[in-house]
């Protein structure tokens, strides 16, 4: 399992993550050990076995459809990097 | 070439709950941006979902009423794509396994035959926040108060041959969603929305053509405009010898047209994987019985009902039942009239409807309430007044003028019933015109209308119809 | 006061011997006095501290005092404190003062345990020695040159120099009990869901798990009293009774079996490591335990395994920070991309991004089956092996670690090396299990941990197993030189 580095550029992009050129050699090589590594895997046979999101068998709690949240904007937007009029603002987006 | 038209509709309804499907944030329409924006909505870190149990009853609600399975076992994953409006870099939603799946709603075309269109799934799932273009040079500013919303998205299958049968399909699942009382179906709010996935193939041509999307469609008008122009541009594509593009598309309905979507150029990976913070949905056979008992009278039994119960056509039975509002209206003002179902049908889809229409508001809304409008029908079926007196009544109801018997007794409209005073004023009209009463006796009997409105307009219409035809021919026929 | 055990503690405020401010006080001055070299702390909250011990004292004075009340804690950088800093080892949250308490932030204050400040730790966790953290690596206390472990090296080098007599930690694939163990201390992970992950920033969802670090099993059991319970803002809080952990630890070990995986004691295994394996079973056999020979023969495939399912769901849990409602934004971004990929190029360190990438190529169109359920499917596969292991035996037994604290910057250019150090903790975590690890000997003057894995929500037994042991021997009350 080899990860060249267009793919590497693809990954980083889907991710959005800067990753510059020098970067981008370093992670190909060691993403393709990790996945030669993860290899392995192939070797099991695992047909019909559930695969298993949870370590725990149980199912989905539900909570009763109550508002128990108040207004907290003023303390939440202090953290925030850029914010005008109780919005938060980005670079204008083109639909 | 002849064209075959192929729509498939995904339909978001807003799920009626006073919390988020993942938080204790309200989810009032309105606020000031971001103030209904909790913790858990911002997607702050370290912040974890738990589900509403409210829109799980709604889903099962959903899916029973639309002969789905309603899945014994449903899991949320995550759909990942970065956008500001969405705070966690990904969605809650349903992919593999949705709550509901695999049902039908019947819809009822112009020619009054009914076409079956398959449900392929209902899933359940958070909505994004919204973004907002005006105010900010260069930027956008971003507003999560919508931001984990419960959605219900219900996928039909590409059953759907033209606009008119999108925009039917997309009646009956507004319909629906609000006699099930599960959604406002308020489309300004952005409650009920859509999209359309429209393609074209030569008539005869088993295989689907390459299909586009066109994104949130909030207006039934809207749906069938997009729609057409979409299926013209389609068309002209592949006429003039080019191909059509899978791609996602936004209706502008200034422009009434459709383009490509910038932000959604990208071919997009979403990495569905089931996310790891909530736990599969198990739902026994209890439960979903229990939900089955809430559910109301559906559109179907409902239509039935009135046709066998009040002796309606079917038209006016499907007009009567197209939403729970009208039904309910339509009953209530048959009880106050005291039974006068078919009478009520007339009036409710006629003189009622079309105030509503002209004046643009909802039937919830009407001046005229269901129990006014049942006591005027009484008046009519008691003979108090005559059909044509009676709306003269419904028009001064409509000013506010009080109930049917107050502007009956107020105008003086009270019909003329009594067989002595008619057959004086019958009389009167024979001797003032001795012409037409020599030429009907002659053999032109169709003069009779002639005297039947000569009489109506001596009583300004109040004179009892039956009445004064029976009279009428009498006298003349008698001499 | 320093070495003193947390019912010493309790015991001297009560009685009055000294009260928690003078306590709190003596903490921070160690800190101040000895964390410049072992970097351990990243915040100290030294007036909120002060403020909180006073607030104790009273309580203690009015009689309504808990086994924790006006004890000192670290708390690793992680959990969400309220107004304070909740960095996560990474620049990206550097400026991140949380606005929210973390369910596990909140139990410890009202138990009236006293925040001495926030432990230094991989970046998002992410990490095996402490050395993937913006603020830089922790150092060992019984050998500065070499690493604490990760990810929570600054929690449990801080507890080994004493610095505060216990903290907090998370673990992911070891991130306790590896620190523990390369740092000389008792750590735990308890059973996944019985601690609420509500406010402990994510890395991967369906491994993470907060425990206790502390100089004992009995201390480590009062801690993981506060902070066990269900909490209804984690859909996946165990919702189940948490048990009283101080109360069985005398029980008596007559009887007990100990199963030893073959797997754990192969050819990987430093030698040296392996004989104070058989010192500490041995000490067990004297106990009363008998010893089995068990397999768990899918083991070996946990390292992989976790290589994709815990990237998988980090990928997909760091997508939050995007420079947009908190934490580092890039100056003038040109346009929506670039505040992106900009905020999080800057804002993430190396091995961060490498787990993202890893993550995101796993799950990405064409590779899902191959890499993520592939590696689910044979996750269970390890969980049945240990569901079978404990049909026969009461606890699992095995080294922690493979080799004894290594050099910083030893593994750090080679990852799946440096991931291979967690090679026997990792397939607890797929599993959920609850894991212990305990101090059993010294190898050339570094610890050695022996790890305990018990059955589904029996933590309560594990600290009863590593109690008795420490009532027997002394290598939990070994101190690194210089912070004694």
């Amino acid at each position: 399992m080899s990860l060249d580095q267009d793919t590497i550029r693809r990954i980083a992009h889907l991710a959005r993550l800067g990753v510059d050129e020098a970067e981008n050699a370093t992670y190909a090589r060691s993403l393709s050990d990790i996945f030669a590594f993860v290899e392995q895997l192939n070797a099991v046979d695992t047909t019909g076995i559930e695969p298993m999101a949870h370590p725990l068998d149980a199912s989905q709690r539900l909570r009763p459809d109550v508002v128990t949240e108040t207004n907290r904007r003023e303390q939440f937007q202090k953290v925030a990097p850029r914010v005008d009029s109780g919005l938060y603002l980005v670079p204008r987006v083109i639909e | 070439m002849e064209w075959e038209v192929v729509i498939g509709l995904e339909i978001h309804a807003q799920l009626s709950t006073t919390s988020k499907i993942f938080s204790g944030a309200s989810t009032a329409y309105g606020a000031e941006p971001n103030t209904q924006a909790c913790a858990v909505d911002l997607g702050l870190p370290g912040v974890l979902p738990v589900l509403n149990e409210k829109v799980v009853e709604l889903a099962a609600r959903f899916g029973l009423a639309t002969h789905s399975t309603v899945a014994k076992r449903s899991v949320f994953a995550r759909k990942n794509y970065f956008y500001p409006d969405l705070p966690k870099g990904y969605q809650i939603s349903q992919f593999e396994l949705p709550i509901v799946h695999e049902g039908y709603i019947d819809i009822d075309l112009d020619d009054d035959t009914t076409r079956r269109i398959g449900i392929t799934r209902a899933h359940l799932e958070e909505d994004a926040g919204k973004s907002l273009h005006e105010g900010f040079v260069g930027e956008t500013g971003i507003d999560l108060n919508r931001a984990g919303t419960p959605l219900l998205e219900i996928v039909s299958e590409p059953d759907m041959r033209s606009a008119k049968q999108a925009v039917a399909y997309m009646k009956k699942i507004h319909a629906l969603v609000r006699y099930l009382d599960i959604c406002d179906g308020n489309m300004q709010e952005g409650s009920f929305r859509c999209d359309a996935n429209v393609s074209i193939r030569p008539k005869g041509q088993k295989e689907f053509g390459t299909r586009t999307e066109i994104k949130n469609i909030n207006s039934f008008r809207f749906v069938e405009r997009a729609i057409n122009f979409e299926v013209e541009r389609q068309i002209d594509v592949i006429e003039g010898g080019g191909k059509i593009v899978q791609e996602t598309r936004l209706y502008d309905s200034d422009r009434d047209e459709t383009r490509p979507m910038r932000s959604k150029e990208e071919a997009n990976d979403y990495r569905y994987f089931p996310d790891p913070d909530l736990l599969p949905v198990i739902l026994d056979d209890d439960f979903i019985e229990s939900v089955r008992k809430t559910l109301p009278e559906l559109p179907e039994a409902k239509r039935e009902r009135f046709i066998s119960e009040y002796g309606l056509s079917h038209r006016d039975a499907v007009v009567l039942t197209s939403s729970r509002e009208m039904a309910d209206y339509f009953e209530r003002a048959t009880e106050t009239s005291g039974g006068e179902g078919k009478l009520a049908a007339n009036w409710v889809s006629g003189e009622l409807s079309g105030l509503l229409n002209r004046e643009g508001i909802d039937i919830d809304a009407s001046p005229v309430t269901a129990e006014q409008l049942g006591g005027l029908l009484k008046r009519i079926s008691d003979n108090t007044i005559s059909g044509k007196i009676a709306k003269q009544v419904f028009e001064a109801m409509c000013q506010g003028e009080g109930d049917a018997d107050t502007v009956i007794e107020k105008k003086g409209l009270k019909q003329i019933t009594d067989s002595g005073a008619i057959e004086k004023l019958v009389r009167e009209v024979l001797d003032r015109n001795p012409k037409q009463v020599e030429q009907y006796r002659g053999g032109q009997e169709k003069l009779l209308g002639f005297f039947v409105g000569q009489v109506m307009k001596a009583t300004q219409g109040k004179a009892n119809p039956g009445e004064v035809n029976k009279i009428l021919k009498q006298l003349l026929s008698g001499d | 006061m320093h070495q003193k055990s947390l019912s010493e503690l309790a015991a001297g405020l009560r009685a009055g011997e000294f009260t928690s401010e003078s306590l709190t006080s003596h903490f921070l001055d160690r800190i101040k006095r000895l964390d410049g070299e072992l970097n351990s702390v990243v915040t100290l909250t030294e007036a909120q501290a002060l403020q909180a011990a006073r607030e104790a004292d009273q309580r203690i004075a009015a009689g309504n005092a808990g086994p924790l009340t006006g004890i000192p804690f670290l708390h690793k950088d992680i959990f969400c404190t309220e107004g304070i800093r909740t960095s996560c080892g990474s620049r990206m949250l550097d400026n991140f003062e949380a606005p929210y308490d973390a369910t596990v932030s909140e139990k410890l204050k009202q138990a009236g345990a006293v925040m001495l400040g926030k432990t230094n730790m991989d970046e998002f966790a992410m990490g095996s020695s402490n050395e993937t953290s913006f603020y830089g690596p922790v150092k060992n206390p019984w050998d500065r040159e070499r690493v604490p472990g990760g990810s929570s090296g600054g929690s449990a080098a801080a507890v080994a120099a004493r610095l505060a007599p216990i903290a907090t930690g998370t673990d992911t694939g070891g991130s306790i009990r590896q620190p523990a163990a390369l740092c000389g201390i008792t750590g735990l992970k308890p059973t996944y869901g019985r601690v609420s992950r509500y406010g402990m920033i994510a890395f991967a969802s369906s491994l993470d798990q907060g425990g206790p670090f502390a100089g004992s099993a009995a201390d480590a059991a009062v801690l993981l009293q506060a902070m066990a319970g269900f909490d209804p803002r984690d859909s996946t809080s165990l919702d189940r009774p948490v048990d009283d952990y101080t109360a069985g630890l005398e029980q008596d070990l007559d009887g007990l079996v100990i199963g030893l995986p073959k797997e754990f004691f192969d050819e990987g295994l430093d030698t040296e490591v392996r004989a104070v394996m058989e010192a500490a079973v041995d000490e067990y056999r004297k106990l009363g335990a008998t010893v089995k020979e068990i397999s768990l023969p899918n083991s070996g495939l946990s390292v992989p395994v976790y290589y994709v399912v815990a990237p998988a769901e980090c990928s997909s849990n760091l997508s939050r920070m995007d420079g947009v409602r908190f934490g580092h934004r890039c100056e003038n971004p040109k346009d929506l991309d670039d505040l992106y990929t900009r905020s999080r190029g800057e804002g993430f360190g190396a091995e961060v991004k490498r787990r993202i990438m890893i993550g995101t190529y796993a799950l990405s169109a064409g590779y899902y089956d191959a890499y993520y359920l592939k590696a689910q499917q044979i996750r269970r596969l390890i969980r049945d092996d240990f569901v079978k292991a404990f049909e026969d035996v009461d606890v699992i037994m095995g080294p922690t670690s493979p080799t004894t604290a290594f050099k910083l910057g030893e593994k750090a250019d080679d990852p799946v090396t440096m991931y291979l150090s967690d090679i026997y903790t990792i397939a607890v975590n797929l599993a959920g299990l609850p894991g212990m690890s305990i101090p059993a000997g010294l190898v050339n003057g570094l610890p050695v941990g022996l790890q305990l894995i018990g059955n589904y929500f029996e933590e309560g037994r594990l600290l009863n197993v590593a109690h008795r042991y420490q009532q027997v021997t002394d290598w939990h009350t070994q101190r690194p030189a210089g912070y004694a």
